[in-house]
C-alpha cells in the first residue's frame, strides 16, 4: 500500500478502521503506565506535590506547538499538491489543537497558582499559548463561518501557514516584551538537569499524549469524511427534486 | 510597471472621492483617542505615560478596520477576476493595492498623530517618536492585514471574524512599535533595537503579506 | 488559433456540474454556449478563464502567443461590468488600458464605437445598466485580446445596443478572433451550438 493508494477517502477508511483499535489499547496502555509513574514520582524539594501537574502540562503544551504544525503540513498539502485528504486532515485536527491548547493553559494557570499566588500572571510562556489558543479559535471559526467545506480549506490553509511563520516571531516578540516588564518565567523545566525520575515518566506521558492525539486525529478524520459523504448525497438528492 | 502604477493611482483616486473610505479611518483614530481620557481619567501625567500606548491601540484598529473593503469592493463589481486573469502576477497587484491603501488610509494616521499627542500631553520628542514608529509600523499592520482582506474575499464573510484572525498576528508590532516609543521617551532601552525590529517585521510582512493574499485569492474566486 | 476542451470536469461545492466535457472553437468562428439554469454555463467560461479549476481534463488554446497564458490572452466580459462608480468614463477605460496592457486602440474612438461618447466625462456612477454594459464593451475594443468569454452579453441592451454588438462581434471575427459566449438570448451572429447539461 502505497502514499498514493492512501489518497482515495474510501481506502482511508478501511485502513484506519483496522488501525484505530490497535491505537487506541496503545494509547490507554501508555497513559496508565505514565500516570502511574507521575503518581509515583518523588515531591520537588522545592515545589511539593504541585510539581506533578508538570506531568500533564509538558505533554499538553508540546501538542499545542505539534498539532499546528500537523495542520501546516496539511495545508502545504491542500494549496501545493491538492490533495484530497489534506484539508480533512487540516479541519479535523483544529478542535483537537485547541482543546489541548485550553488543557495547557488551565494547567499551567493551576500549576502557577502557589507560586504566583494568582490564577493567572502575564508570563512569558502562559502568554504565548494564550495567543496561541486566540489563533485555533479564530480557525475553528474561520471553518465554522463557511457551509462549503472546499472554500473553507483554501482560505483556512493560507491562515494556518501564515501562522506557523508568525507564531515563533511571536513567541520571540512575547518574550522580549516579557524581559522588558518583569523578571524571567518561575515555570522552568531545569533543562538537562532534570532528574531521571521525573525525566521518564515525562518522556512517557509525552508519548502517551501524542498516541492519543493520533487516534483522536483518525477518528476524527473518518468523522468528517462520511460527514462529507453525507453531504453531497443530500445536495444529489436536491438537485434530483429539481430536475 | 505601467499597469501597478495604473493601479494604484485608480485606487487612491477612489479612496480621496466621495464614497472611499480613506478619511473615516482618520476620524476612527480621532475617536478612539478621544474616548480613552473617559477611560482612565483626564490626568495629564498619566495621559503623557499612556500616550504612545492610546495612540499605537488607536491606529492599529484605525488601520486594520479600514482594510475589510481592500478586496471585497474589487471582487463585488468583477473588477478582481480581470485583475486575477491580467499578465501582471497576482502577487504584484496585492501589493500595489496595499500599498495604495496604506498611502491612502495610513499615513493620513500618522499627519494625524502630532495633533493627537497634544490631546494627550505629550511633548514634541514622544510625539515625534511615535509618529516615526508609526511610520515604520503601519506598513506591517497593512501587509498583514491584507491577507484578512483576502480571506474575506475568499470566505464572503468580512468584519469581525476577519479581525479575530489578523489581530493576533499583529501583536508583534505593537509590542515592538509601543516598546520603540516608549524607549524613546523614558529610556532606559535604546531606541535603536526594538525600532529596527519593528522595520524588520515591516520587511516581512511586504513578502508574506503579498503571497498569502495571492494564494488565498488564486482559484477562490467562486 | 484554436481553442479545445477535452474531458473538462466541474466541481462547484461537493457538485458535479457537468463531467466529461469537449469542445472546439477556431478563430473565426463563435461558439454560443446553451443549456438550462445551473447547467453549468457560467463555470465553464470561468474554466476557460482560469477564475476555476476543472477538477478534471484539460482546455488549452493552440496557435496562441506562446509566451502567454489562456487567461491572459482573453477578455472576459461576465455579469458584473467591473466599473468604479467614483471614476469617470473615461479613467475607468483608461484604467483597464493601462492595466492589462499589450496592443491597444483609441479610447476615444472605442467609445464612439459603442456609442458613449458624449458621457467621457461623466461619473460611471450616473450610467444606466445598458450605459454601463456599453463601456464594458468598450474595453474589449481598446485592448486587444483575441479570446473573448462573454456571460449573456446582450443583457440589458436595446435593439439598437445588440445590433451595434452584433456588428463588434462580426468585426472581432473577421479579424481572426474567436468568442465563446454563455447565452439564453439569440446572439446576433452565426454561432456554432454548444449545449450543456442536457436538454433544456
Amino acid at each position: 500500500m502505497t502514499l498514493i493508494d492512501l489518497a482515495n477517502p474510501s481506502r482511508f477508511l478501511a485502513l484506519s478502521a483496522r488501525v484505530l483499535p490497535w491505537l487506541a489499547a496503545a494509547t490507554v496502555i501508555l497513559l496508565t503506565i505514565g500516570l502511574y509513574q507521575s503518581a509515583t514520582a518523588p515531591d520537588d524539594y522545592q515545589q511539593g506535590a504541585t510539581v506533578k501537574i508538570m506531568f500533564i502540562h509538558v505533554p499538553n503544551a508540546w501538542l499545542s506547538m505539534f498539532v499546528w504544525g500537523v495542520m501546516s503540513v496539511a495545508s502545504l498539502g491542500t494549496l501545493v499538491w491538492r490533495h484530497p485528504l489534506a484539508d480533512v486532515a487540516a479541519k479535523s485536527a483544529a478542535p483537537i489543537g485547541a482543546a489541548f491548547t485550553f488543557l495547557a493553559l488551565l494547567t499551567g494557570s493551576l500549576w502557577g497558582r502557589p507560586m504566583w499566588g494568582t490564577y493567572w500572571e502575564w508570563d512569558a510562556r502562559l502568554t504565548s499559548v494564550l495567543i496561541l489558543f486566540l489563533m485555533y479559535l479564530g480557525l475553528m471559526a474561520l471553518w465554522r463561518a463557511v457551509e462549503d467545506p472546499s472554500r473553507a480549506a483554501r482560505a483556512a490553509a493560507v491562515l494556518t501557514l501564515v501562522g506557523a511563520i508568525n507564531l515563533p516571531i511571536i513567541k520571540f516578540s512575547v518574550d522580549w516584551w516579557n524581559t522588558l516588564h518583569q523578571p524571567a518565567s518561575v515555570m522552568r523545566m531545569g533543562g538537562s538537569t532534570l532528574d531521571k525520575s521525573f525525566l521518564i515518566p515525562l518522556l512517557v506521558m509525552a508519548v502517551a499524549f501524542t498516541l492519543l492525539f493520533v487516534t483522536l486525529h483518525l477518528a476524527a478524520m473518518r468523522n468528517e469524511i462520511l460527514r462529507r459523504r453525507v453531504r453531497s448525497l443530500q445536495m444529489m438528492q436536491a438537485s434530483q427534486k429539481a430536475a | 510597471m505601467t499597469a501597478l502604477a495604473a493601479l494604484i493611482r485608480r485606487d487612491i483616486r477612489i479612496a480621496l472621492r466621495v464614497g472611499g473610505g480613506a478619511l473615516i479611518g482618520v476620524l476612527f483614530f480621532l475617536t478612539v483617542v478621544v474616548l480613552m481620557p473617559f477611560a482612565v481619567g483626564p490626568d495629564l501625567a498619566q495621559l503623557a505615560r499612556l500616550g504612545p500606548s492610546i495612540l499605537w491601540l488607536g491606529a492599529l484598529l484605525a488601520s486594520l478596520l479600514t482594510l475589510d473593503r481592500l478586496f471585497m469592493a474589487d471582487h463585488e463589481d468583477g473588477s478582481l477576476d480581470l485583475i486575477t486573469m491580467s499578465r501582471t502576477p497576482l502577487e504584484l497587484a496585492c501589493a500595489s493595492k496595499a500599498l495604495a491603501h496604506w498611502l491612502a488610509a495610513g499615513l493620513p494616521l500618522i499627519v494625524a498623530t502630532p495633533v493627537l499627542g497634544l490631546l494627550l500631553n505629550l511633548d514634541m520628542v514622544s510625539t515625534g517618536a511615535v509618529a516615526l514608529t508609526l511610520l515604520a509600523g503601519t506598513p506591517a499592520l497593512t501587509f498583514t492585514g491584507m491577507i484578512g482582506a483576502a480571506l474575506a474575499v475568499t470566505l464572503h464573510r468580512g468584519g469581525l471574524l476577519m479581525a479575530v484572525l489578523v489581530l493576533p498576528l499583529s501583536i508583534p508590532v505593537l509590542i515592538f512599535g509601543v516598546a520603540a516609543s516608549q524607549a524613546a521617551i523614558t529610556g532606559p532601552l535604546s531606541f535603536g533595537a526594538p525600532f529596527s525590529i519593528l522595520c524588520a517585521l515591516s520587511l516581512v510582512s511586504l513578502v508574506i503579506g503579498p503571497f498569502a493574499a495571492a494564494a488565498s485569492l488564486k482559484h477562490g474566486l467562486d | 488559433m484554436q481553442l479545445s476542451g477535452r474531458g473538462v470536469t466541474c466541481v462547484r461545492g461537493g457538485r458535479e456540474v457537468f463531467t466529461g466535457l469537449d469542445f472546439e472553437a477556431i478563430s473565426g468562428e463563435a461558439m454560443a454556449v446553451v443549456g438550462r439554469n445551473g447547467s453549468g454555463k457560467t463555470s465553464l467560461l470561468r474554466l476557460i478563464a482560469g477564475l476555476l479549476i476543472p477538477a478534471g481534463g484539460t482546455i488549452a488554446l493552440g496557435g496562441g502567443d506562446t509566451e502567454l497564458t489562456l487567461p491572459e490572452q482573453c477578455h472576459y466580459l461576465g455579469h458584473r461590468d467591473a466599473l468604479k462608480p467614483a471614476l469617470s468614463v473615461a479613467e475607468n477605460l483608461a484604467f483597464w488600458a493601462d492595466f492589462l496592457g499589450g496592443e491597444r486602440f483609441d479610447a476615444a474612438e472605442s467609445l464612439a464605437a459603442v456609442g458613449l461618447d458624449y458621457t467621457t466625462d461623466l461619473p460611471a456612477a450616473f450610467l444606466s445598466a445598458g450605459q454601463r454594459r456599453r463601456l464594458s464593451l468598450a474595453r474589449l475594443l481598446t485592448v486587444r485580446r483575441p479570446v473573448w468569454l462573454l456571460d449573456e452579453p446582450t443583457t440589458a441592451l436595446d435593439v439598437a445596443g445588440q445590433d451595434m454588438f452584433g456588428g463588434l462581434m462580426r468585426d472581432h471575427l473577421a479579424s481572426g478572433g474567436l468568442i465563446v459566449a454563455a447565452t439564453h438570448a439569440p446572439l446576433g451572429i452565426e454561432a456554432r451550438e454548444l449545449r450543456i447539461g442536457g436538454m433544456a
